[in-house]
């Protein structure tokens, strides 16, 4: 046979074989696979809390605004005129105005299970709250300039008295950040063990390859004796370690349907918006593919790296 | 064909394995290497196939000498040589057919070849009806014909047979040798090692008697003898 030709018949002996191999040893390839599925998996969880860390972080994010409440004299008009200068600077992605009335009934609903409150609001006969600027900057640090604009003689009525009676964003400034750092912090912490834990479990995943070809090394002496290159007895191994990672691959991307499916709801309510399922679905090509991968690599990887010891026969 | 040229073979721990061992063998030849346990009988046959290194000396074979050799010239003057142990050595996963087809392989025989040789060789060991099986369905005679037919299918130069008839009955004993027997009539060289007074007897050819690492009688018609 030409180089060329015998390139393919070995190529597809190898491949027979591995096939073969992987079949008639059921019971080590299914402690292999199952090992290499946690393994594909526990690097799967780096995706979803990544993606978890992301996603609060950002609301987190969104979350800061500032809210300014004027005095309950404030006329429409100025309130009106004060969202417009705001709405002029760069900084500044959206005011919401909140009128008098529009903050009562919020108020009212807040409060609809407190009888004193409604009460003590009937008694006072008019309306005490202020109308309310609500501003959205389009970059969380920005907001510090935006309440110093508010801070400086802008806001003032004709009569040189301030028609604003008080700005949010100091008070929940520090609180945000605060809580922006204990969960930056928290997520790290769980990326730091999920690598961790990924790293741990491949170790393992290797350790039962190596193990698997242990169990052969008789087998491989012989192939030795026999005449096999390196190259051909080393074929079908590296194959079975592919077939363990693709197999386990597979597996672990089903599983993550319904696991997903079931954390779903819990996600979305802890985090609001954020559902693990749809995300699942939405980065599914992505993920598969890093998944599929990394088993492959692993299991070749593995194969090569544990059978070279056999070979120096 | 086959020399060894004054080779020793010392091991890491002192131990003398081989001491300064020179013979030949000749084309057709039919060698049997008896001894006692450690005489060397098995580190004589790893030397040779290149599985170790001597100490000292060179073995040649066909003027070559075997040490020189790289990894993939080692390859393929293995596959000129065809091995038979006591324990069988065949590939538990892989049926009898897979077993020697996978040696063809090994040499980079053709599939038609393959498919052609197999079932020819196996008929000449008379396990044609065990084709399908895999060694642990196949009983200690069967198995031990199984690796005859492996280390007969490239159609060698040499067959090594270390101590083929450790683990066999009398009667399958018998046939073993009387295979052996039939390929060396053929024209292949034989190297035999064994423990079996009976087989010496009955063959009637050369025998090379060791003890402690040397050469204490070669003898062109031998019987075996333990001083």
């Amino acid at each position: 046979m030409s180089g060329k030709e015998m390139y393919w018949t070995n190529l597809k002996r190898v491949m027979r074989t591995g096939f073969f191999n992987f079949w008639r040893n059921g019971t080590v390839s299914l402690a292999s696979v199952l090992v290499m599925m946690v393994t594909l998996m526990t690097i799967g969880l780096i995706f979803f809390s990544g993606a978890i860390l992301e996603t609060s972080l950002a609301e987190l994010r969104d979350k800061i605004d500032i809210n300014v409440t004027f005095v309950p004299t404030a006329s429409e008009e100025n309130v009106l005129e004060i969202k417009h200068s705001l709405e002029s600077l760069q900084e500044v992605l959206l005011v919401t105005y909140i009128s008098r009335e529009e903050a009562l009934t919020a108020f009212k609903n807040r409060h609809a299970n407190d009888q004193a409150i409604l009460a003590a609001l009937d008694e006072l006969g008019e309306n005490p709250l202020g109308a309310v600027l609500n501003i959205k900057a389009r970059n969380p640090s920005q907001y510090a300039s935006v309440a110093e604009f508010l801070e400086s003689g802008s806001a003032l009525s004709e009569k040189g008295i301030s028609i604003i009676d008080r700005v949010n964003y100091f008070q929940n400034k520090t609180a945000i950040d605060k809580l922006a750092k204990i969960i930056d912090s928290a997520d790290r912490l769980g990326f730091a063990l999920t690598i961790i834990l990924a790293v741990i479990s491949m170790l393992i995943a290797f350790n039962t390859i190596r193990l698997t070809i242990y169990i052969a090394k008789d087998e491989i002496s012989v192939m030795r004796l026999v005449g096999a290159s390196t190259a051909y007895i080393q074929g079908p191994f590296v194959m079975v370690g592919i077939i363990y990672g693709v197999v386990a691959g597979l597996l672990a991307l089903i599983l993550f349907f319904p696991i997903t499916y079931w954390l779903g709801g819990a996600t979305e309510s802890f985090f609001t918006g954020f559902n693990i399922f749809s995300y699942y679905l939405a980065s599914f090509a992505e993920i598969a593919l890093i998944i599929m991968s990394a088993g492959i690599i692993i299991g070749a990887l593995s194969s090569i790296l544990a059978i070279r010891k056999y070979l120096k026969v | 064909m086959i020399s060894f040229e004054r080779v020793s073979k010392v091991y890491p721990d002192e131990s003398v394995a081989l001491d300064n061992v020179s013979f030949s063998i000749e084309p057709r030849e039919f060698v049997s290497i008896v001894g006692p346990s450690g005489a060397g009988k098995t580190t004589l046959l790893k030397l040779f196939l290149a599985e170790e290194k001597p100490t000292e000396g060179a073995i040649f074979f066909d003027e070559t000498n075997v040490h020189t050799l790289d990894k993939k010239a080692i390859n393929n003057f293995r596959r000129k040589i065809g091995m038979v142990f006591q324990d069988f050595r065949l590939l538990p996963n892989k049926t009898v057919y897979e077993n020697i087809a996978f040696t063809m392989e090994a040499a980079g025989r053709s599939d038609e070849e393959i498919e052609q040789d197999v079932p020819h060789v196996l008929n000449l060991v008379d396990l044609s009806n065990k084709i399908w099986n895999f060694p642990r369905e196949l009983s200690g005679g069967e198995k031990q014909r199984v690796a005859i037919a492996r280390a007969l299918v490239n159609e060698p130069d040499v067959i090594i047979a270390d101590e083929p008839t450790g683990n066999l009955d009398p009667v399958n004993t018998y046939d073993v040798v009387q295979i052996l027997k039939k390929i060396n009539d053929l024209g292949t060289i034989v190297i035999l090692t064994t423990h079996n007074k009976g087989i010496i007897d009955s063959l009637g050819k050369r025998v090379i008697a060791m003890d402690k690492g040397r050469i204490v009688r070669d003898d062109k018609s031998g019987k075996y003898f333990i001083k």
